[in-house]
């Protein structure tokens, strides 16, 4: 499943999609972190998302990660609208018959997320001031 | 024309949708918008038409990809009546 979602991520219920017969599944969680980079206490999170693109764009990862790593399942759902620290922002399953092939996958899916998903975030400070956050690793 | 659709040089108009997201949704006040700009435009003329009304926005040219119905392209790419153009600031997912 590939899916931009305003409700919390619930990560037990991507889990019931995992494959049977396979025998590794790594669930990676993206969260929204209490502290900026620079130190300053974060009150949350806003994000949108160009949706169709994003979702496509999900896709076409697990395309990639299958062409790379083999026969892995992959589900890749990502929140937007406004997160609180804690809450869980991007969840990333992947399975596969062995173990290796999924924990490639998984971190293939996430990197490759952060660089290129049409999804942007504007991070709130306690203080109320706010700013557009650009991922470090972005294509561009 | 269009309630809020902007003229552009050129007797013949095409309209094209403008989406915008980020920052860039922020500088341009809409994160959508109807453009009226002469039939044969460039994706690179949809810009300038963007960046006369919003001079900010040009500092963000270089940052910034485009997609041209759900597809990136380059600034030579010629548009078509009813295009849906999104601009894409550099992204923050995870």
């Amino acid at each position: 499943m590939f899916a931009i979602v305003r409700e919390p991520i619930e990560p037990r219920r991507l889990e019931e999609a995992i494959r049977a017969g396979d025998g590794g599944a790594v669930t990676f969680l993206g969260i929204v972190r209490g502290r900026a980079e620079d130190g300053r206490a974060v009150s949350g999170l806003s994000y949108e998302a160009f949706e169709p693109l994003a979702t496509s764009e999900f896709a076409k990862i697990a395309d990639e990660a299958r062409e790379r790593f083999g026969d892995v399942a992959l589900t890749i759902v990502h929140r937007i609208g406004e997160l609180g620290t804690g809450e869980i922002s991007v969840a990333v399953v992947a399975s596969a018959a062995r173990r290796v092939a999924a924990f490639d996958a998984c971190r293939y899916a996430i990197d490759e997320l952060k660089r290129r998903a049409p999804i942007w975030k504007k991070e709130r400070y306690a203080d109320g001031s706010a700013r557009w956050r650009e991922n470090r690793e972005n294509l561009l | 024309m269009r309630a809020g659709a902007v003229p552009v040089h050129g007797t013949h108009p095409i309209v094209i949708r403008v989406l915008a997201f980020g920052r860039l949704r922020e500088l341009l006040n809409a994160g959508e918008t109807a453009l009226d700009i002469r039939a044969g435009s460039r994706v690179g003329d949809a810009w300038s038409a963007l960046a006369d009304r919003c001079p900010a926005l040009d500092e963000h040219r270089s940052s910034t990809r485009i997609a041209c119905n759900g597809r990136i392209v380059a600034l030579d790419h010629v548009l078509r009546d009813g295009d849906e153009v999104a601009l894409l600031p550099p992204v923050g997912g995870g």
